[in-house]
């Protein structure tokens, strides 16, 4: 149920983003779903790739730093109150979400968030008690 | 003014008995009192009988800034403590700061030097002075009050700092004299603007700067700036603190009190005696302190000496302003910052030592500014914004209470910190002095 997804670390100066994304290109690297978080310094870019070994390598060789993380991918159905119910069965936990990102399919009703969690397994267990739809691994990064 | 007209005009003949008979009785004192002492001269095979005059200082062991933080903190006093009255501590180059320690001879030994000091400088007494310069640990502000204290001056102890505060006391006190550092002096001119004042319609005349490097452009832009005269002055807490050594109004140079201080400089690599005008490292043996006499320190600084008399009248001999570091020390506002310090720091925090890079700068009319750049390693990097904002904070929060100054941490990629020959560059002084 857990998803391989990638940071890395970014100065905020011009261009860093597009030598990110030329590195992957060239690699044959394809781009999942991802998201940039930032302060006045620095960024953290989050990806999720359709080949995780391959794009840390490529990266790790152009000199970036970057750190692997398990998220996890949840379908949430792409209506009125989708994710507000998922949220409260966490809470009732005590479950933190420390971000979370989302993406829309391409086609078909659900929309894809990414969560990273502070107890990735813990979170797992409860979502899967109250019956929430997760991707496995393998389905994110094929998307 | 010549306040100890005696020694500061003393013919080189005499003044070579003076330190000769001075250096027999300290080589004896410390061999006596100063158990570390006693091994590096037993070391080295020389015993105090050997030392006839001045000319043989050169058969003594150097002493350098590890032996006191070696020793720390009390190992190389050469006076049990309860004889001691004041302690200074400054930074050191890793972990231990350096301790020294004063003597009630060692007091009045420092008072004088700085009386001669301020008044070399062009102070009368009945002068007023503005002691710009910390109190406590630091030298600084103690030592220009001791001075201040014995020439009969009326003292304004404001410390550093307090800018708006500095200005109103001068205009309301008209002190004829100001002690701080050069910098701080130039970033007064700018605040004195700001209020609606004209800093060359200050009262004060002479200016007595020191504790950081600074260069002769800096000094025209302070006398045009406050229309005062800007003097220099030279001093390390291992010696005494300030007053080691002080320009006078013919800014030729800077008077070194060698019946006291005895100077010598030398090749830092092979510690060869250096003729007359040549560049090299301070070395200073204190020749009356006891507390914590030194034989030969090495300051680091690296200076050239001349003994041709001055036109003020003096006969000391007069170093140049320092011309750099034979270590990788800076000085930032004031206090010294050795790059190990900044190692030792991230060390402690990741128990990983990334790559890092101090940068000071100094922006016109403003104080010194240190950015300390950290490039951001796999063992330090995390997906999480808080994470990382928490490891710059800690960095950021360590260094200042081990340097007692601000720094800006910034947070870099891998080999941004230019390499030459795979070893970083640790210290970019951008300042123009």
């Amino acid at each position: 149920m857990k998803v391989e997804q990638i940071s890395i670390f970014l100065e905020n100066k011009s261009g860093r983003l597009a030598e990110v994304t030329e590195v992957l290109a060239k690699a044959g690297i394809n781009i999942r779903a991802l998201s940039l978080a930032d302060t006045a310094d620095f960024g953290i870019l989050r990806l999720i790739v359709n080949d995780t070994e391959k794009a840390k390598a490529v990266l790790k060789e152009n000199a970036f730093t970057v750190g692997k993380t398990e998220v996890v991918a949840i379908a949430v159905p792409d209506r009125p109150g989708g994710l507000a119910g998922m949220l409260n069965a966490l809470k009732g936990e005590g479950i933190n979400v420390e971000y979370m990102y989302a993406f829309v399919q391409k086609s078909g009703e659900n929309a894809i968030i990414i969560f990273r969690f502070d107890d990735i397994e813990r979170a797992i267990t409860v979502l899967q008690k109250a019956g929430v739809r997760m991707l496995k691994g393998e389905e994110v990064h094929a998307l | 003014m010549i306040w100890n007209e005696k020694m500061e005009c003393m013919d080189a003949g005499e003044m070579k008995e003076v330190q000769s008979e001075r250096l027999r009785k300290i080589v004896s004192y410390v061999y006596k009192n100063c158990p570390p002492y006693k091994t590096k001269f037993d070391t080295l095979g020389v015993r105090p009988g050997d030392i006839k005059g001045i000319e043989d200082i050169q058969k003594l062991p150097f002493t350098i800034k590890d032996d006191m933080r070696d020793s720390y903190p009390f190992g190389l006093f050469s006076t049990p403590i309860h004889k001691i009255k004041e302690i200074h501590v400054s930074s050191g180059t890793t972990g231990n700061p350096t301790v020294v320690g004063y003597t009630k001879e060692d007091i009045k030994l420092w008072s004088e030097a700085m009386a001669r000091a301020i008044c070399c400088a062009g102070a009368e007494p009945g002068d007023k002075i503005q002691i710009g310069y910390g109190y406590g640990l630091f030298t600084g502000g103690l030592g220009f009050h001791y001075g201040s204290l014995e020439m009969g001056l009326t003292i304004i102890p404001a410390s550093s700092g307090q800018t708006k505060r500095q200005l109103k006391l001068m205009t309301d006190f008209k002190p004829r004299i100001l002690a701080c550092t050069p910098s701080y002096a130039l970033y007064m001119a700018d605040e004195a603007r700001e209020m609606g004042l004209d800093p060359r319609d200050s009262s004060w005349e002479i200016g007595i700067f020191g504790a950081e490097p600074w260069s002769e452009s800096m000094r025209k832009e302070i006398e045009a700036t406050w229309n005062m005269l800007a003097t220099d002055v030279y001093g390390l807490s291992e010696i005494i603190g300030p007053g080691v050594a002080q320009e006078c109004r013919h800014k030729a140079g800077l008077h070194i009190w060698w019946d006291v201080f005895y100077p010598e400089v030398i090749h830092p690599e092979t510690g060869r005696a250096l003729g007359e005008g040549e560049v090299g490292e301070l070395v200073i043996t204190t020749l009356t302190k006891k507390g914590i006499p030194l034989i030969r320190y090495r300051t680091r600084d690296n200076v050239s000496i001349i003994y041709e008399k001055c036109r003020c009248g003096r006969t000391t001999p007069r170093i140049s302003k320092i011309k750099g570091r034979t270590d990788d020390m800076i000085v930032v506002r004031g206090i010294n910052v050795f790059p190990s310090q900044i190692e030792h720091v991230l060390l402690s925090i990741e128990g990983t030592q990334p790559h890092y890079q101090l940068i000071v700068d100094r922006k016109a009319g403003e104080l010194d500014e240190l950015e300390i750049l950290v490039e951001v390693e796999e063992k330090i990097f995390s997906d999480e914004v808080k994470k990382m904002q928490m490891l710059e904070d800690k960095i950021k929060r360590e260094i200042s209470s081990i340097l007692g100054i601000g720094a800006r941490v910034k947070l870099v990629e891998p080999k941004t910190i230019e390499r030459s020959e795979g070893k970083a560059k640790r210290v970019i002084d951008k300042r123009k002095i």
